[in-house]
């Protein structure tokens, strides 16, 4: 922590300054994204993520910086997100 | 918050004019109350400003991924100026500047500023001020990784040593400087010789777009990519796609500029290097009439209709 001012941590850039509200609809498209994949985020108290396979593997993670390491060891692959399969999901997608 | 100290950053490959650079800035009374940081401290000949010396050394974070390495070494450096200043033990300064070695990865010291949340409280990321030798810098860009990593991180671009190479070689590095990176301004400082306050004002925002295509402009195939988007991007689901980006691909994307139209009054600021994302900042109004989101990527394999369609499919989804 800093003496000068208390600082203890920051967020994650794609996340600072959100509301409750919008972690919700975070939440909500990235399981749009992550079920191409084959796994499931939920928001665990509004401070932490959990991250499951269909096979039970879980992860918890504290921000979506992590959460891609965390669903690429779940997979064993990167997961891209210019991959056509996906990209095609997602344009045919209901908005 | 307390106004935060801008960190300035100066890099450039080995010889390409670095420390006359920064020595011709000092001299400046523009730049006075300038805290100086270096590798080398026997080089720069100023005595009126504070120097610091650092050793180069990072701490390796557990993703193992060098550009968000921490540079333990800077982030005490600073923290200890700022100490010092707040006792009164030294002359109060107003902003820094880090001079790398020509061997350096400036995403660390960028990684350093937006990631430690003590330095990040204090401090804010300033320009990149990157130094291309008119003799050596097409060679060096051609062959030396490091070289061109400086360049795409760059927010300014200064041609050193004009004088001695022949124009036709400056105007083709000039050219192909604008190419490899259409974010950054280029300027040419023969002996140091440039207004200072240009290279050290805030970064400027990304200008209109200029050129079209994506041009293969080096031996490492790194090529620069300018894309608009005409609809509204949600920034929840931008966030989500470029932090997936960089994961994905963030060895092979060296930069990420742009701004983008989210909907408020004015743009979203968003500024990468590497990994390393600064916090986007709103503009209260946009710079100019042009109203579309534009974004400069500059990188490896980065293909424009793939990159394009995955944005667009992503924002879809928020719609």
């Amino acid at each position: 922590m800093c003496a000068l001012c208390g600082v203890l941590q920051k967020s994650h850039w794609a996340e600072s300054g959100g509301s409750r509200r919008e972690r919700v609809f975070r939440v909500e498209l990235l399981n749009r994204v992550l079920e191409h994949f084959g796994l499931r985020l939920d928001d665990w108290s509004g401070s932490v993520y959990v991250l499951r396979d269909r096979k039970g593997g879980t992860r918890v993670v504290t921000d979506i910086g992590s959460l891609w390491t965390a669903a690429e060891e779940l997979t064993g692959r990167p997961l891209d997100p210019l991959d056509p399969a996906l990209v095609a999901t997602l344009a045919n997608a209901r908005g | 918050m307390a106004e935060r100290l801008p960190v300035s950053i100066l890099t450039g490959f080995l010889g390409s004019g670095k420390t006359t650079l920064l020595s011709r800035m000092l001299a400046s009374p523009r730049l006075g109350e300038t805290a100086v940081i270096v590798n080398e401290i026997g080089e720069v000949g100023i005595d009126h400003h504070l120097l610091r010396r650092v050793d180069e050394r990072t701490v390796l974070l557990a993703s193992g991924c060098v550009c968000c390495t921490l540079r333990g070494d800077l982030s005490e450096e600073l923290l200890d100026l700022l100490s010092r200043r707040t006792r009164g033990e030294i002359p109060r300064f107003r902003r820094v500047m880090v001079e790398t070695t020509g061997l350096a990865d400036p995403a660390p010291i960028l990684s350093t500023l937006v990631s430690e949340p003590v330095v990040q409280h204090h401090f804010e990321r300033g320009p990149v001020i990157t130094t291309v030798d008119a003799l050596n810098g097409t060679r060096q860009l051609d062959r030396q990784p490091e070289s061109l990593k400086q360049a795409a991180a760059a927010d300014r671009l200064v041609i050193t040593k004009g004088d001695l190479a022949d124009r036709e070689v400056v105007r083709a590095l000039k050219e192909r400087l604008g190419t490899l990176n259409p974010a950054a301004s280029v300027m040419e400082a023969s002996f140091g010789d440039v207004d200072p306050f240009q290279l050290i004002r805030r970064a400027e925002h990304v200008r209109p777009v200029q050129s079209a295509g994506s041009l293969v402009i080096s031996a490492h195939d790194v090529h620069a990519l300018t894309l608009t988007f005409d609809e509204e991007l949600d920034w929840t689901a931008f966030g989500i796609w470029l932090t997936m980006l960089l994961q994905a691909r963030g060895e092979d994307l060296l930069r990420v500029k742009g701004l983008l139209n989210v909907g408020g009054p004015g743009p979203l600021v968003l500024d990468g290097v590497q990994h390393v994302v600064h916090p986007p900042t709103h503009l209260d109004e946009w710079p100019d009439g042009d109203r579309r989101s534009r974004i400069v990527f500059i990188g490896r394999g980065i293909e424009r209709d793939a990159v394009e369609a995955s944005l667009l499919a992503f924002n879809h989804v928020a719609g």
